[in-house]
């Protein structure tokens, strides 16, 4: 009985404003937008992190004959200055640093870098003699690469050595910098939401005085006379998480998986499976709004 | 059944106290008529028995418990022993006499059964068998006085409140109601009922309690509205075996006609 008397109670008050029903419903759907990005993005860069900090590693650039860095003078880098580099990759100084030491040809480079610039222009003007070899090398401990960058600054056939993280740095801050803006967004415009349940309670719980009047008469528990109230605001603020979570599905099925993965294929992306990882949160934070919401306003506006 | 024990309230924002060292005891079954000006403090004692407001001082006992010390998830259950009547009504415009009487006991978590049951019977105590379809706008105001009452009594509580239940009814249309006050004090009901209305108390000649700025000055067992039109009544006219009631002199609505 008292199940369907909510329910009846619950469908009346929600009939009753529509309007402002459906404004809570846009209103958390785009706050829930808001901070489902900002969690997706930061998938996105623990994914990378993940992903790169891996692979990271610093590459030291050996000389080519158009090299034009001081240390490069001597034109194409020798067979004895090359050895010596390795040698010094395996001296007791660095060895605590370094986990392990891989040589790249020009060929192998000119085949990672066909693989990677596949149909450009620049992979087809490239030639395998513009390319360096190099030294890959993998540091135990990533964020140790000063120290490798520093030992061969300076030595006679070495071009360059590139940190890989500086590369992808950039990366990482435009992300973090989006998760910020998505977030700050997400603050505004949950509490628009929270002021916009607060007062849709209001005026429905002022709309049937009558009724709450004449149950808190006849014996009804507080908790009855609240219910319905709560749980309309609860129900307004869910159906718009479930909307924020459809968008957000639809974005990355279609916007990233769909397309993004193909026009920039530099790493991996976040995939649906972790739209259904923030959709639980999403739902809390809109019942928790709700209810929050609801409950202050009721302590205030709905006498027991 | 309710005892009030020098219970004083002054509402917040204000100095003069609606009630003052108010001392009263009202057994089981009894009719009592609040009477007094407007202001004097009838509405304030009604609000403290049900628990509406708690007393500034003194103890408000109901059935043997005191109010003030009910948490407030009881209050409910205490609401749940009395049935309230106000001079507007109070019906939900949108739901028919079976409907407005039914929700008093849907909102306790009554039984479909139950209320299957119990609504008719309450209904045609009341006089309004067969018109349960109705919606309170096509009822007349004696009627929805009815529904209010079948409202309130549906759930058989022991005591029941009125707030001038007759203030917006005519004289002939008050005599029935009041009849059918008579009738559900006769199940042992203690009735509680402020009033304006002079012919109707002084043609019942129940115990009246008469409050005045707060106090009270005057509690009769077998009074009039005023002291000036109390005659002399002898024990046994006051007897509950006492047949039905007809108006002994116009009321005060009937004179301003």
């Amino acid at each position: 009985m008292r199940v369907r008397f909510l329910a009846s109670e619950i469908l009346s008050g929600l009939r009753r404003n529509t309007a402002m029903t459906v404004s809570v419903v846009l209103v958390t759907f785009v706050s829930l937008v808001f901070v489902g990005a900002g969690a997706l993005l930061q998938l996105q860069v623990d994914q990378m992190k993940d992903y790169w900090y891996d692979r990271v590693q610093v590459s030291v650039f050996l000389c080519t004959a158009d090299s034009e860095a001081p240390t490069c003078t001597s034109g194409e880098v020798t067979p004895s200055q090359r050895d010596a580099v390795l040698a010094e990759l395996e001296s007791p100084t660095l060895a605590p640093y370094v986990e392990s030491v891989q040589f790249e040809s020009k060929a192998d480079a000119y085949a990672r870098f066909q693989e990677q610039f596949a149909g450009s222009a620049i992979a087809e003007s490239a030639t395998e003699d513009q390319l360096n070899e190099s030294f890959r090398v993998k540091l135990t401990d990533p964020t140790k690469y000063d120290v490798v960058t520093q030992f061969f600054a300076g030595t006679p056939g070495v071009e360059q050595v590139q940190d890989q993280r500086r590369v992808l740095d950039p990366f990482f801050t435009v992300l973090n910098v989006a998760t910020a803006v998505a977030g700050g967004f997400a603050l505004v415009m949950i509490v628009a939401a929270a002021l916009l349940i607060a007062t849709t309670i209001r005026l429905s719980a002022f709309s049937r005085r009558r009724e709450t009047g004449i149950m808190r008469l006849v014996g009804a528990s507080k908790l009855l006379i609240q219910l319905p109230f709560l749980l309309e605001g609860v129900l307004a603020a869910v159906v718009g998480a479930a909307l924020a979570v459809g968008a957000l599905y639809a974005a990355v099925r279609f916007g990233v998986q769909g397309w993004l993965v193909e026009a920039l294929p530099l790493f991996g992306y976040v995939g649906t499976h972790q739209v259904w990882l923030v959709a639980p949160v999403l739902v809390a934070v809109a019942v928790l709004l709700a209810g929050t919401a609801s409950v202050t306003t009721l302590s205030r506006y709905l006498r027991v | 059944m309710i005892r009030f024990e020098s219970v004083s309230k002054t509402y917040p924002r204000s100095k003069r106290p609606a009630l003052r060292s108010v001392n009263l005891d009202v057994e089981r079954g009894e009719f009592v008529f609040l009477v007094g000006a407007s202001g004097s403090g009838k509405s304030t004692l009604l609000r403290l028995v049900l628990r509406e407001d708690v007393a500034t001082r003194g103890s408000v006992h109901v059935a043997g418990r005191d109010v003030a010390r009910l948490s407030s998830w009881k209050v409910p259950h205490l609401r749940r022993q009395m049935g309230v009547v106000f001079q507007d009504f109070r019906l939900l415009p949108g739901k028919n006499v079976f409907d407005n009487v039914a929700f008093a006991l849907q909102v306790i978590g009554k039984s479909r059964h139950h209320i299957a049951q119990v609504v008719p019977e309450t209904l045609e105590l009341v006089g309004l068998a067969g018109k349960e379809r109705r919606l309170p706008h096509e009822l007349s105001g004696g009627e929805q006085q009815r529904v209010a009452i079948a409202r309130a009594f549906v759930n058989r509580p022991a005591i029941l409140l009125a707030d001038e239940p007759t203030g917006n009814l005519d004289p002939e249309t008050s005599a029935g109601i009041m009849r059918l006050l008579e009738r559900i004090n006769r199940t042992s009901t203690t009735i509680l009922m402020a009033t304006h209305d002079t012919g109707t108390v002084d043609a019942l000649r129940k115990r009246v309690v008469q409050l005045e700025s707060g106090v009270v000055v005057r509690d009769e067992a077998a009074g009039g509205y005023s002291t000036g039109a109390l005659r002399a009544v002898d024990e046994a006219d006051r007897s509950p075996a006492d047949p039905g009631w007809a108006p002994a002199r116009p009321s005060t609505a009937e004179v301003w006609r």
